[in-house]
């Protein structure tokens, strides 16, 4: 049995050119082209040709970036927008969380919104008398209920309008990205209504940027791209794939913003005229390279463990920093160094040659230094790379400042600078669900 | 037609939430003055004196038809400018009233045609508040209500009908053109004086000119206006068969602003 069921929804925006939107009625009056005037110059297609079906009682996840079409997807089952073409068969009472309190008027009293708002819900006066203090009490609005609503905060206003759709005690709940507006003390309590709703065995379809709660909620979940469904199913796959896919665009993204640098150095092969840092520009300039280069750093290229190149890594993965390197002359004292920094300049890590007790004997030619780390153990977040070629007392051969920068990406919510290496064991009587389980 | 039939059974439907929706715009009117709702008397007997003043002793009217009395020149006035400003002021926030209410249009499942109705029906009751400020100086000044007063429902059912489908219209197309707002206050205007208010029909030059006859004859708020007029200031018959024909005229309208409405009304969720 199914809730709600898709067959081939398409829906097209007409795009009008800027010319077009300052066309008035005036000048299409003028140049009797009104009706011409009122064809769009280009068609958007937000929804090509979606077809699924959310059965009864399930939670149903829809995931994707901005602007691939999910709030048109939930406006089209909602009702408030209408297919181009296809089918839309929704079977029972809708009540949708697209934004909260749209109805409410700011200058009369939070009681009079909330009959009103319970009526354009769908739901009869009586209806709304034996739930008043249901409603207000979830809203925890019962001293200010009789004050216009123009003098609620954003908050009050959000939560007044959550308590009212989700007491509509809709067959079917629409959710999108509501939630992330609420307060710390609010959105659990919402979330643990959502569950009430899943216990009840009522349809949810849940439209978030969320994953780790789509991933936790959810029976199902739909990918959509680009207006088309790009993976539907069991939702730990479909939010692993999805988040696999914006790594690579987030790798895509790194490698053009990568080019741009390097290739601007690479004419620079003659020593620069200017040597010796300079302690104060160098904090003003967040991009520096500096050094006579007597030995040469020609080259930074991050890898995977397995030799692969790439710039967004996972918190469990290791990296290979390995740079190509030139000794102009033979030389007797050089120190090779990294440092990792976040995208609050906070130095996570640093080491060097030097530091570690490798003594310098001798360098000349051509050659490449790799440094293996084999965890990186951070946190989500950019981080820009330092590397240094210099002797011991610090004169910088070649000093690269923040010129690379990679990124780490997880589902994971820690915090810190690190990720320490760690494991959790409770004894027999503290129990948890495993995550991803 | 089969469509608008659904459509208006849909309309019944909602009439709780037209109900509520009229109370709120009421309450919202006034809520913060301190005289509330006392202000829906005051203004139009406020309109009353000005018109009274001024048509009555500085521009001293003193038609035939009037008895050469500014006092009944005024109820005269009166009794026309009230149903005047029903219209003029619903046909002006009909316009805006899709743009005012778009979080409703955009964000939730909300009929869009209600709108203009609640538009109309809260301006009705401004409307109507008004009515017992005029009867009362009608009465003061010896034009005693006559059993024609009856009919009065019917000429508000037949303006009803004709600024609902005026409301649809301008509601609808404003999405689209914003400069109807801006032409619609200058028709107004226009479309005030081109209806007999100020003047009788039976004033000498309008009864000379047979094109301006004509003329005033073609717009329907003559007969609607007229319909007041018999009813309240002269306490006669309606006259049937001008006002039957603006019946039939305010029902195609309807049907034209309802179908231009309706064909529209995808579009409004994108463009408001």
């Amino acid at each position: 049995m199914y809730a709600i069921e898709l067959d081939g929804v398409t829906r097209v925006y007409q795009k009008y050119s800027a010319r077009h939107r300052f066309q008035t009625f005036k000048s299409a009056l003028v140049k009797g082209d009104l009706f011409r005037s009122l064809k769009p110059d280009e068609l958007v297609t937000a929804l090509d040709d979606i077809s699924l079906q959310v059965e009864k009682g399930m939670t149903f996840g829809v995931i994707g970036e901005n602007g691939s079409g999910k709030s048109t997807l939930l406006k089209i089952i909602a009702g408030i927008a209408k297919p181009t073409s296809g089918r839309l068969k929704v079977e029972g009472k809708i009540s949708a969380l697209i934004e909260l309190g749209a109805g409410f008027h700011p200058e009369i009293s939070g009681r009079e919104n909330v009959f009103i708002n319970g009526i354009m819900l769908g739901l009869s006066k009586k209806e709304i008398t034996q739930k008043f203090d249901e409603i207000v009490g979830f809203a925890e609005l019962e001293e200010f209920i009789d004050a216009p609503v123009k003098t609620y905060s954003s908050g009050m206003y959000m939560r007044l309008g959550f308590s009212i759709a989700i007491n509509v005690n809709p067959e079917i709940l629409l959710i999108d990205e509501v939630l992330s507006v609420g307060d710390a003390a609010f959105v659990p309590k919402c979330l643990d209504r959502i569950d009430d709703f899943r216990r009840r065995r009522k349809t949810i379809l849940f439209v978030s940027h969320d994953l780790t709660t789509v991933a936790k909620i959810c029976d199902k979940v739909a990918w959509l791209k680009d207006g088309k469904i790009r993976m539907i199913g069991e939702p730990k796959r479909i939010v692993d794939a999805y988040l696999q896919d914006v790594t690579e665009k987030q790798e895509e993204d790194f490698q053009e913003r990568k080019v741009q640098p390097v290739q601007a150095e690479a004419p620079a092969a003659e020593p620069l005229p200017e040597p010796a840092p300079k302690p104060a520009a160098e904090d003003e300039k967040r991009e520096q390279r500096w050094g006579k280069r007597e030995i040469e750093i020609r080259k930074v290229t991050l890898k995977s463990l397995g030799g692969e190149e790439k710039h967004v890594f996972h918190p469990e993965e290791g990296m290979v920093i390995e740079m190509d390197v030139a000794a102009h002359k033979p030389l007797k004292d050089f120190v090779f160094g990294i440092g990792i920094f976040n995208s609050q300049g906070i130095s996570c890590y640093g080491t060097n040659t030097n530091l570690e007790d490798f003594e310098p004997l001798s360098i000349s030619g051509a050659g490449k230094v790799t440094c293996r780390i084999e965890r990186l153990s951070l946190i989500n977040g950019t981080y820009y790379l330092d590397v240094a070629a210099h002797k011991r007392d610090g004169y910088s051969y070649d000093y690269h400042r923040n010129l690379y920068s990679f990124l780490v990406s997880s589902m994971l919510k820690d915090v810190g600078i690190a990720r320490l290496p760690h494991a959790w064991n409770f004894t027999p009587k503290i129990k948890f669900k495993l995550p991803g389980k | 037609m089969v469509r608008l039939i659904k459509n208006l059974r849909e309309l019944y439907r909602y009439r709780v939430l037209i109900q509520n929706l009229v109370s709120r715009e009421l309450k919202a009117r006034y809520r913060g003055s301190v005289l509330g709702f006392l202000w829906s008397f005051f203004n139009p007997l406020l309109l009353m004196v000005v018109y009274t003043i001024v048509f009555g002793f500085i521009i001293n009217s003193r038609d035939p038809a009037f008895n050469s009395s500014p006092w009944l020149y005024a109820l005269y006035l009166f009794s026309g400018v009230l149903p005047w400003v029903w219209f003029s002021s619903s046909s002006i926030e009909s316009a805006n009233v899709l743009m005012t209410h778009g979080n409703l249009i955009k964000k939730i499942l909300f009929p869009a045609e209600i709108l203009p109705v609640v538009t109309l029906t809260s301006n009705l009751i401004h409307f109507s508040f008004g009515l017992p400020i005029l009867f009362i100086f009608l009465f003061i000044f010896g034009k005693y209500l006559t059993i024609y007063v009856l009919f009065l429902p019917l000429v508000v059912l037949v303006q009803f009908i004709f600024s609902l489908g005026f409301g649809f219209l301008l509601s609808s197309l404003t999405v689209h053109f914003r400069d109807i707002k801006d032409i619609l206050g200058n028709l107004l205007t226009f479309w005030f004086f081109a209806t007999p208010i100020v003047y009788p029909l039976s004033f000498e030059s309008v009864q000379k000119s047979g094109v301006l006859r004509t003329m005033l004859n073609l717009n329907p708020m003559t007969h609607i206006i007229g319909g007041y007029h018999d009813c309240l200031f002269y306490g006669r018959m309606i006259r049937w068969r001008s006002l039957g024909i603006t019946l039939i005229v305010s029902l195609v309208l309807f049907t034209i602003g309802y179908a231009v409405f309706d064909r529209l009304r995808d579009s409004f969720p994108e463009e408001v």
